[in-house]
């Protein structure tokens, strides 16, 4: 069927539509949205294999060709990363229907759900830039929902920040195609990147870099990188913690993920300039992100600047581009959605037992809850890059892939952060988990056991993904090779070409 | 002092059926000339605004018992369906077909399915103002 690779958008915006019809019976709304979303994970991990067998999937929406309708494309990143959306979004799903609350769940909730990931999965399947923005927009707009719904006092203060900060990235986003356009002509993404190559032959004119440049930001500001990431912190600490997981997993990632695909696709010819300064924003959001993570006594915030740090050591390896750095830029990628999500699942349990985030006034929980303690603990070390566990083969990667580009102390600074994260997360657990117990309100009991095992499914994912990267690595490969050869991709969707 | 709107409320009642009609000639129009789904909803939508002003909320929706909400929902329906139907022939999503039509009073047609994805838009043009409006419009 030629329209396989369109279900991963499609089922959850049908499933969002048909959940507005359901908005007052609550059952009937989780079986629906949990039932689509197992569907949705079964069709894209139909897509990725497809796309294994068969190379890149492309679909030319309404039958006009690639450079003149939309052309929706599948290559092996965009599926891995809509395989891994879709499992994220069946778990934090599931980890709703126990935490959410039934006030929220009859204002739209699910519905919201869906609708963002039906910008997710589209930002990530999408072939057209101006289609990735409409995604974007999309996406946003579910998040802006997601966040302000239960209009508690935090998260009507942080929801002001969070659009003022989105609409004015979006409209840089605007502009930013709109110069694009401008230049080559063209909004197809394949057909931007044969014109910008055709323009710079031997010496790319300098509006491209500027452009470039241009989307930076905006793709920046979206992925919360070292200067454009001061919304974040705020903005993720007011949802609940299946919204956050859902946040901290997945939208930084799509800022990331455009950012790498542009910057493969399209800016590959001055790289001296574009990717050197990819690379120094990199290292600094690392270093940003790390002296955020180690300075509050906060479990969210904590792990809200370690996405920061994440996003830093993804965009490294893109930075570098050798075939080997972004083969761990694409492993760390997926590593990182996943345990961002269970960590963020997990604290989302914590909090719910003791009341509070602030570590000096928890102590003492594993004697309680011992499968919560050490669910953490292989988390926690997964997140550091604890060999067997899933974060090491991708940073390896990347570190290697940092030397060989000669970047010594970028690679050197990716390494230290490891620790540094460690450092981070084991405060979390030292001192949240050890200790003597605490009593805690006892009254409204929380469900622990339920709500458990959604962030044990993904550690069990993380632990797998780790141990199993022999069998992952071949498809990681050939994401990486598509990016680090950009013909394939055009090829792909220029079908005369 | 209770006032009297006999000269608005008489004047709504005809300037009405003009503003729906011309909501309904510019959603038709589309294809060919200036218009479609987006204008038309928002033209459907002053129309019943203006019903809102010269009229109460409560009479409004006794003449329009109508869930915006469920008018939302129906729209999406209408254009992902025509969308998906290109599913069932097996050719690219969202692509349209189109025939053309000899109707003894209508004349010559050409209906096409992009005219059923306006219709959505239409809908849902349609049920996001009267929401966003009635939302406002209820808050105190």
């Amino acid at each position: 069927m030629i329209n396989f690779l369109i279900l991963p958008i499609l089922i959850p915006l049908v499933t969002g539509v048909l959940l507005i019809f359901a908005s007052k019976r609550i059952m009937l709304q989780r079986w629906i949205a949990g039932i689509s979303s197992v569907i949705a994970i079964i069709f894209s991990a139909l897509l990725v294999q497809k796309v294994r067998v068969s190379g890149i999937q492309t679909l030319d929406v309404s039958s006009w060709e690639a450079p003149f309708g939309i052309t929706l494309v599948s290559d092996m990143m965009s599926a891995l990363l809509v395989l891994t959306t879709s499992i994220i979004a069946f778990l934090c799903l599931i980890y709703s229907f126990w935490s959410i609350g039934e006030a929220r769940e009859k204002f739209y909730y699910y519905a919201a759900f869906n609708f963002l990931i039906v910008g997710v999965n589209g930002a990530f399947t999408t072939g057209d830039i101006f289609n990735l923005f409409v995604f974007f927009e999309v996406m946003l707009m579910a998040s802006y929902v997601l966040l302000v719904l239960g209009g508690k006092k935090a998260q009507l203060r942080e929801s002001i920040k969070y659009i003022l900060v989105n609409v004015i990235s979006s409209a840089l986003f605007v502009i930013a195609v709109a110069y694009l356009y401008s230049v080559v002509g063209t909004l197809n993404m394949a057909h931007i990147s044969v014109r910008i190559s055709e323009a710079s032959q031997g010496n790319p004119p300098g509006i491209i870099t500027v452009i470039a440049v241009l989307f930076l930001i905006v793709f920046g500001l979206k992925g919360a990188i070292f200067p454009l990431y001061f919304w974040m912190p705020g903005s993720y600490y007011a949802p609940p913690a299946p919204v956050l997981a859902l946040f901290g997993a997945l939208l930084t990632k799509v800022g990331v993920y455009s950012i790498t695909r542009t910057y493969t696709l399209f800016f590959y010819h001055d790289i001296g300039f574009t990717h050197q300064l990819l690379s120094f924003l990199a290292i600094m959001s690392i270093i940003a992100g790390v002296i955020g993570a180690i300075a509050y006594w906060d479990i969210k915030k904590i792990i809200i600047y370690n996405i920061i740090i994440a996003v830093g050591v993804i965009l490294f390896g893109v930075s570098a581009m050798t075939t080997d750095s972004l083969t761990g830029s694409i492993f760390y990628l997926i590593h990182d959605m996943i345990i961002k999500a269970s960590l963020f699942l997990l604290a989302g349990i914590v909090i719910a037992i003791t009341g509070t985030s602030n570590l000096h006034k928890i102590s003492g929980l594993i004697k309680r809850y011992p499968g919560l303690g050490w669910t953490f603990f292989i988390a926690a070390l997964a997140l550091a890059g604890i060999p067997p566990l899933s974060g090491f083969v991708g940073k390896l990667l990347i570190v290697k892939g940092g030397f060989e580009a000669e970047h010594y102390w970028g690679a050197g600074i990716v390494l230290l952060s490891s620790l540094l994260v460690l450092f981070s997360i084991m405060k979390i657990f030292i001192n949240g988990f050890w200790g003597t117990p605490r009593a805690y309100n006892e009254e409204d009991k929380v469900p622990v056991g339920k709500m458990l095992i959604a962030p044990v499914i993904l550690v069990i994912i993380a632990v797998f993904y780790g141990a199993g990267s022999e069998f992952v690595y071949p498809y990681i490969l050939q994401a990486a090779e598509t990016l680090a050869n950009p013909e394939i991709y055009i090829e792909a969707v220029l079908k005369e070409y | 002092m209770k006032t009297n709107d006999v000269i608005l409320q008489t004047a709504t009642k005809v300037v009405l059926f003009l503003i729906v009609l011309f909501s309904v000639y510019i959603f038709f129009a589309g294809h060919y000339t200036p218009g479609g789904g987006f204008v038309g909803g928002l033209l459907t939508s002053g129309a019943i605004i203006l019903l809102l002003l010269a009229f109460d909320m409560k009479t409004v929706e006794k003449i329009l018992p109508v869930n915006y909400m469920y008018m939302i929902a129906a729209g999406l329906l209408f254009a992902i369906g025509t969308g998906a139907g290109a599913l069932l022939f097996n050719v690219p999503f969202l692509t349209h077909a189109f025939t053309d039509v000899d109707l003894p009073i209508l004349g010559h047609l050409s209906l096409h399915t992009a005219a059923l994805f306006d219709l959505g838009v239409f809908l849902v043009v349609v049920g996001v103002t009267m929401i966003i409006i009635k939302t406002i419009g209820e808050d105190d």
